[in-house]
């Protein structure tokens, strides 16, 4: 509680100490209630996790947690809950969209934060912020319509020919429907949250440095290779991570281009079937089979536990970026 | 007229609809140090930051008229910017260490132009050029700690030692001192009575006693034209434009 | 000429190169958009009417018969709206109190990291939360269940947004009131929502468009019907799950209205999010920068 009381303290200092009784007795008050409502958001946080702890226990509890994470089979029916599938399902189309989407990222928000000129940073924005504001079942429609389409007919016969004897590319399914459709949907969702945070990173090197180097002759690409870029990594990484983030908990644009087969992946043309996409279809008859909804609800839980990690640690990392400028 | 190394022709600079400088017509000799003075926003710093083509770093500006350094324009089309700011070199208002070691900065230029092919010799030219700005004997032990661990004094002899290392000729400073306490900057402005056999110096400065310690010629400038331009002694002594003199006089 | 440009240098033939692929990336993402758009338009419009959005699906709808998905384009307002009205209850405050009392000490940073950590949670998170709290008291899927599930989802965004634009309030303004002897709820109270209504009204926008787009956490919660509901204790339709549901059918004549589906909600998202842009600009004309 000390850290409360301090800030309690510095909140009565001598600046808000008015005249008239009254008007301080409603100063406090407001204090007092202002206060506990920004207990919301932390102790939002917990309740959740509460929750679904709470809910998923009966699962935790009747299996080992191997058993749980690393069991390759799904049989609700028959009381086999094996969620390997589900996580590698999600791994995989989570690192697919992530390695898509960074190099590009990467440039337009160097280009933008280094050599646009502002009017084109002022067109860039609202494109931007249209694509994040995009619902994501609009983007699955999209990679219904257009992306799996484009990953039968043009990379899959092109990956045939040219790259099938690397595993990873080997073309196994013959629909689109699979990893690779869902990652290049994903790239997109994420691009925009990517690209504005990397932006803002690039913004907090002072322009002396740029400078320094530039007066020595270095061309810009040079200034940005050896003084921005390396200023910046873990900024950089951190935008790469929270986008990840972002990327493992999509539901909805995903499950519709994904295949949703529970498989082991082997391939970035197989189909997968990540753990939102599984919570999201059977969340109807969880109620009817036992343990089913403590192990949806658990599924839940594992990715709320990752996404936390990953969002807890890039969001320190980029605060304490942030904070400098 | 051979002596002149930077020569400027009908120069107008524009920060948006704002005209920072108007039909600037002069001549900077060689080997001597140049001050520009005037007081503040009267275009100074925006004249020196036309030589090395730092203006155009700011958004929103134009620019017209020629800038010759030894008889070739630098805002010609066909002219590599990198060039220019290689043998016309920077020294900035505040010292702006590079985020990395002592060594690493005097080198980082060298590295960039490729200037030299072995270790050694990149070793055998950073000793060189802290020599010249007068850090050696300080640094030498300690070569491998970052620069933003020096001193604010120190970090700008390093700057000065890296900006002499790509082999400029001229040498703008932009109030190099103006960050720094009295001794440190008693000891840039050494350097610069030193080097001024070897380059070609222009400093901008808003101190009167600074420039009259150190110039050869100066450049007076006020609301972004040249008021008066002439041999120090000349300027100081004998002002022909009223401006001037009550600058002199301390007036304003 | 010893300045001139020698372009087969390798550092200026690399400057050149890494330009023109940073062109190219640009392209991919404003060409992204574009295709997005695109396809949603081309293929929604042809089913696009006016039997679409002014009437709730017939018998045999689902299977390629007349009507239309009055009852998800008013549930999705009703869901939308609610879920915002209730995030701003809370956010407009934590906005407040975080600039005129927290400021930049320890318990804002606290207060600020928490809220982007809520924005990290998927929905689909908030879904199932929301689930397991509607067993928990009983409840069915309900607008109600979907109205605090969304406003779950849209408190961070909001608050957030709204914070990034009052933190930007010129503090000299803020203490000028102080000056004359207000206290600092008063400051909150008249200066600061004064000054930051336009950041406030955007960030609210913003989270309805969020909200009104949103699937993963209606699913659960608010269930889905092809009434217009009357009842926040009733199932509501929404459009992001009408777009969802047409598209799993095996009728091409549904699926086809999936899309034109989708086209609405892509409308809608657009207006809202043009509006508040337009909105934020005339505003800000009335308030001091």
């Amino acid at each position: 509680m000390s850290e409360i009381e301090l800030t309690q303290m510095k909140m009565e200092g001598r600046l808000s100490r008015p005249s008239t009784p009254s008007r301080a007795r409603t100063n406090r008050a407001a204090q007092r209630t202002f206060f506990i409502i920004t207990l919301v958001p932390v102790v939002l946080i917990i309740i959740v996790a509460t929750a679904l702890v709470v809910r998923a226990y009966p699962i935790l509890n009747s299996y080992s947690f191997s058993e749980l994470l690393f069991g390759d089979i799904w049989r609700p029916n028959d009381g086999q809950f094996g969620f390997r599938p589900f996580i590698l399902g999600t791994l995989w189309v989570t690192t697919v969209g992530v390695l898509l989407a960074v190099p590009p990222c990467l440039l337009v928000s160097v280009y933008l934060a280094e050599y646009a000129h502002n009017r084109l940073r002022t067109i860039a924005k609202p494109i931007l912020d249209v694509l994040a504001a995009i619902p994501p079942v609009v983007y699955g429609v999209w990679g219904l319509l257009s992306i799996v389409p484009f990953v039968d007919d043009v990379l899959a016969p092109l990956s045939e020919r040219w790259l099938g004897s690397i595993p990873f590319l080997a073309v196994t399914q013959p629909t689109g429907f699979g990893i690779l459709a869902g990652g290049i949907v994903l790239a997109v969702m994420i691009a925009p949250l990517i690209i504005s945070v990397i932006f803002e990173v690039l913004s907090t090197v002072p322009n002396d440095l740029r400078h320094a180097a530039l007066a020595v002759g270095a061309t810009q690409w040079q200034t940005i290779r050896t003084i921005v870029l390396p200023q910046v990594l873990p900024g950089i990484v951190a935008a790469i991570v929270l986008g990840a983030s972002r990327a493992l908990g999509e539901t909805i644009a995903v499950l519709m281009v994904v295949g949703n087969v529970p498989q082991i992946p082997t391939s970035v043309f197989d189909t997968a079937y990540p753990l939102p996409a599984l919570i999201a279809n059977n969340y109807g008859e969880m109620m009817s089979i036992p343990l089913y909804d403590a192990a949806l609800l658990g599924a839940a839980l594992v990715l709320l536990v990752v996404i936390l990690i990953f969002n807890i640690l890039s969001t320190l990392v980029l605060q304490r970026f942030l904070r400098r400028s | 007229m051979n002596n002149t190394h930077i020569q400027v022709n009908n120069l107008n600079a524009y920060y948006g609809k704002q005209h920072a400088l108007k039909d600037i017509n002069i001549e900077i000799p060689k080997n001597q140090i140049t001050v520009i003075m005037g007081p503040s926003g009267c275009g100074k710093t925006t004249l020196l930051k036309t030589f090395n083509r730092f203006f155009e770093l700011t958004e929103d500006v134009k620019l017209t008229g020629e800038v010759l350094v030894d008889g070739e324009n630098i805002y010609d089309p066909a002219v590599d910017v990198t060039e220019v700011r290689k043998v016309v070199g920077l020294l900035a208002q505040r010292p702006s260490p590079l985020p990395m070691s002592i060594y690493d900065n005097v080198v980082y230029g060298m590295r960039i132009h490729q200037m030299k092919k072995e270790r050694a010799e990149y070793k055998k030219s950073v000793r060189h050029y802290l020599e010249i700005a007068g850090l050696w004997e300080e640094v030498q032990k300690r070569m491998h700690d970052p620069a933003t661990s020096l001193s604010i004094g120190q970090q700008q002899r390093l700057c000065l030692a890296r900006g002499l290392a790509v082999e400029p000729e001229i040498i703008l400073g932009d109030e190099p001192t103006s960050a720094l306490d009295p001794i440190s900057s008693q000891n840039i402005e050494s350097r610069l009575i030193e080097l001024k056999k070897d380059y070609t110096i222009v400093i901008v400065t808003h101190t009167l006693r600074q420039a009259k310690r150190l110039a050869d010629h100066v450049i007076y400038m006020y609301l972004g034209e040249v008021a008066e331009a002439g041999p120090a002694h000349d300027v100081f002594n004998n002002p022909k434009h009223e401006r001037t003199k009550q600058y002199l006089e301390g007036l304003f | 000429m010893r300045f001139k440009k020698k372009h087969s240098e390798r550092r200026h033939i690399v400057e050149l190169s890494i330009k023109i692929i940073m062109w190219l990336a640009l392209l991919i993402v404003a060409g992204a958009l574009g295709l997005i758009l695109w396809t949603i338009i081309s293929r929604g419009l042809p089913s696009l009417s006016w039997e679409m959005v002014s009437q709730v699906p017939k018998g045999g709808y689902y299977m390629g018969k007349g009507g239309g998905i009055l009852n998800a384009i008013i549930g999705s307002a009703y869901l939308a709206t609610g879920g915002t009205f209730l995030a701003m209850l809370l956010s407009v405050p934590i906005a407040l109190y975080l600039k005129a009392y927290l400021g930049k000490s320890r318990w804002g940073e606290y207060v600020r990291l928490s809220l982007d950590v809520l924005w990290g949670i998927p929905s689909i998170v908030y879904g199932a939360f929301g689930f397991a709290l509607m067993i928990l008291l009983g409840m069915r899927a309900s607008l109600l269940a979907g109205i605090i599930v969304l406003a779950l989802v849209e408190l961070p965004i909001m608050t957030r947004a709204m914070d990034e634009v009052i933190r930007r309030m010129p503090a000299d303004l803020e203490h000028a009131a102080l000056a004359l002897g207000s206290t600092k709820f008063e400051v909150a109270m008249n200066v600061v929502t004064r000054q930051m209504l336009p950041g406030i009204i955007t960030a609210i926008l913003l989270a309805f468009g969020r909200g009104i787009g949103d699937a993963a956490s209606v699913l659960f919660t608010a269930g889905y019907t092809d009434r217009i509901t009357t009842s926040l204790m009733n199932p509501t339709a929404s459009l992001p799950l009408a777009v969802f549901f047409q598209l799993g059918s095996p009728y091409p004549e549904v699926r086809e209205r999936g899309y034109a589906a989708a086209l609405i909600l892509t409308i809608i998202v657009l207006l809202v999010s043009f509006g508040s842009r337009w909105l934020s600009a005339r505003l800000n004309r009335y308030s001091i920068k």
